[in-house]
């Protein structure tokens, strides 16, 4: 599978009055075409930043991308010019965002909102335009739809804006959408139709995928591969299954078990003592060593890359990369 | 719609009774008459004119009769200009004033919008600090020293204009820049408010990963929230720079109704006063009904309720 998007070495740092924020601190990964990407991670540890630096679309000031390039054809979304980003963005990637209360615009109507992507890319006339918006938002499950277009976002339910989000979002048959935390706003079955809708249309439009969740549970059902980030780095990235079942980070480990529906009745749910680092500070070594329970001298002292240890399977801890420690379930059972 | 218009229309009948009632007793509880200034006449004659403007009668009649010819439309004689109503004497002063306010508004409002909408683009840099700086500027200058400034400069030093007058097209310009360009100061804060706010916010995010130019960002997706609270504003400003203003009438000798109003305040000229301050509220009411229309229109939220 050819990489449709390669990252390498991304750095988006804030500059703000109480310091440097490294919301995102060299992180490098490939999605490849047709595949889903799953980013997950705590609040805070910097999934959003790593989305919308891919776009440019962070707010700069503070917000700076210190380093990296993100390769998506033969053009670096990070340096290429903003006209050329501009033809790419909601053309061939598109966006969804995590609070669709505010992500649509309150003062215009829907359909003018949906079919704009195809105006502004120039992919089909007004009239066009139109009846494809129409047929968009029927595909999103919208009744109504030709009347709907003249409606404004505030007549929709959260889970109407989203689907509304979605149909923009997709109109343009992009090969690459951005899914940053599109059910959390959601309750919990609006949360599932949403999901089933994005990976329909997914597979319908052979569309690439990151999507982005702090929720590890949506992850399994839905991801070809996962990157798991911890204050501003991946700590552990490979396909989801291994993920799941052959942790190779004590974060993930630890993350795994704090899940409720992936432990049986009565079984002992862990949560992680201590809370994330202060990424205003520069951090040596592992960022997780302080909560970690295998945590020794050289996790804080020696710089630690995400290393591939089995087939794209890698991670960032050191003693599973020497082999000191194995975090598989049928090996800690055993122990 | 209609409803809603016909509504508001009702609710400004008593709000003019009432700025008729009040208006009229407190010029009452005013010292001296209309007549009292003219040192030449005699009691007798005083005697006459008072008969002759019912000015004898009980105050409370007074007070009837003259309710009863402004729901007429009739707004009395004038006690100041002899032979005169008020009617003919605001028909005649009010085009002037609202040609004035006509150029100010097109002054207060390019201006204003202009610099609010750059200064807003980027906010704490150079393009921002220099229009919100003029803007401040303009708020802390008085009409009253920013009249004779420009007359100095482009008619005294620059000889440019004349000093003051109102025949030609050129005679527009610095009264029109004097009173416009306070105005305009305060629609660039209004505007660089509204914007900033707008641009804040998430869906302008949307609109830029949906690939949407600056100018697209800013025309379509921002003015349209941004320019709420300028137009909210507009309502009784419009109201105030087309019935006039009295120091930039005074400054630039421009025969308008602000400068009517005083005058006719300081004679105690009562039918003219009040006669004014009606043609003042009304104008006030239909453009605060106007801007409650235009604002309906550009927030889908609201709606007549
Ligand atoms: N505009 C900004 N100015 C300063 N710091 C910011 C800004 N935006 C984000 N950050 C910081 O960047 C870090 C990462 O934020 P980010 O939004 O990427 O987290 P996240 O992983 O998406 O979390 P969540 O699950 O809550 O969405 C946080 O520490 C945040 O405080
Ligand atoms: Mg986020």
């Amino acid at each position: 599978m050819s990489a449709l998007l390669r990252v390498e070495n991304l750095r988006t740092y804030f500059h703000t009055r109480s310091g440097i924020v490294r919301a995102v601190d060299d992180i490098s990964f490939s999605v490849g075409e047709g595949e889903t990407l799953g980013i997950v991670g705590e609040s805070g540890s910097g999934k959003s930043v790593a989305c919308y630096s891919l776009l440019r679309l962070i707010p700069q000031p503070p917000g700076r991308i210190e380093s990296g390039e993100a390769r998506f054809g033969d053009c670096d979304l990070l340096h290429c010019r903003e006209e050329k980003l501009r033809a790419i963005r909601g053309n061939r990637i598109s966006m969804i965002f995590q609070d669709p209360m505010s992500s649509l615009n309150p003062y215009l109507r829907i359909g003018e909102q949906v079919i704009e992507p195809l105006l502004i890319h120039k992919l089909a006339s007004p009239n066009d335009a139109f009846d494809l918006g129409v047929a968009a938002l029927r595909e999103v499950g919208i009744q109504d739809a030709a009347k709907r277009m003249r409606s404004f976002p505030h007549e929709f339910s959260g889970g109407m804006r989203q689907r509304v989000m979605i149909a923009m979002a997709l109109i343009t048959k992009p090969e690459l959408l951005l899914a940053d935390e599109p059910t959390t706003a959601l309750d919990v079955t609006v949360q599932a139709q949403i999901l089933e809708l994005i990976r329909r249309l997914q597979q319908e439009h052979g569309t690439a995928v990151i999507f982005v969740t702090h929720d590890i549970g949506v992850v399994s059902g839905f991801c070809d591969r996962v990157l798991v980030m911890y204050a501003g780095r991946v700590l552990e990235s490979g396909p989801t299954a291994e993920l799941f079942y052959e942790p190779k980070h004590p974060y993930n480990q630890a993350l795994q078990r704090s899940i409720p529906a992936l432990h049986e009745r009565g079984a002992e749910l862990h949560t992680i003592p201590g809370a994330p680092p202060d990424v205003t500070q520069p951090i040596r070594g592992c960022p997780f060593a302080p909560r970690c329970e295998f945590a020794e001298e050289k996790c804080i002292t020696s710089e630690i890359a995400l290393k591939e240890v089995t087939t794209g399977h890698a991670t960032a801890c050191l003693r599973v990369q020497l082999g000191e420690i194995d975090l598989t379930p049928a090996a800690v059972a055993g122990e | 719609m209609l409803r809603f218009i016909a509504i508001r229309l009702a609710q400004a009948i008593p709000v003019l009774f009432v700025v008729a009632t009040l208006t009229f007793f407190m010029l009452k509880l005013a010292p001296g008459g209309p007549f009292s200034a003219e040192k030449s006449t005699t009691p007798e004659i005083q005697k006459q004119l008072e008969a002759h403007y019912g000015l004898n009668k009980p105050l409370f009649s007074q007070y009837l009769t003259y309710l009863g010819n402004v729901v007429k439309g009739d707004l009395g004689p004038s006690f100041k200009y002899p032979n005169r109503t008020v009617n003919e004497l605001i028909g005649q002063a009010f085009p002037v004033s609202a040609e004035l306010g006509f150029w100010s508004l097109l002054v207060a409002l390019s201006l204003g919008l202009s610099a609010g909408i750059v200064a807003s683009l980027r906010p704490n840099t150079l393009t921002d600090y220099i229009p919100s700086g003029l803007a401040m500027v303009g708020i802390c200058l008085p009409i009253f020293v920013l009249g004779p400034l420009l007359v100095l400069v482009f008619a005294l030093k620059l000889e440019w204009v004349r000093v003051s007058g109102w025949d030609d097209w050129i005679d527009r310009i610095l009264p029109a820049l004097t009173l416009g360009g306070f105005y305009a100061a305060y629609i660039a804060r209004l505007t660089r408010g509204g914007m900033l706010e707008i641009l804040s916010q998430d869906f302008i995010r949307t609109a830029r990963a949906k690939g949407a130019s600056p100018a697209r960002v800013v025309l379509r997706h921002s003015l349209r929230g941004g320019l709420i609270p300028v137009v909210s504003y507009l309502g009784p400003t419009v109201a105030g720079l087309l019935t006039g203003s009295f120091v930039v009438e005074t400054i630039f000798q421009i025969p308008g109704l602000g400068r009517y109003f005083v005058t006719a305040a300081f004679n105690r000229d009562y039918t003219m006063v009040v006669g004014t301050v009606l043609f003042y509220a009304g104008f006030i009411i239909v453009f605060n009904l106007l801007v409650d229309l235009v604002l309906v229109r550009m927030n889908p939220k609201l709606s007549y309720e």
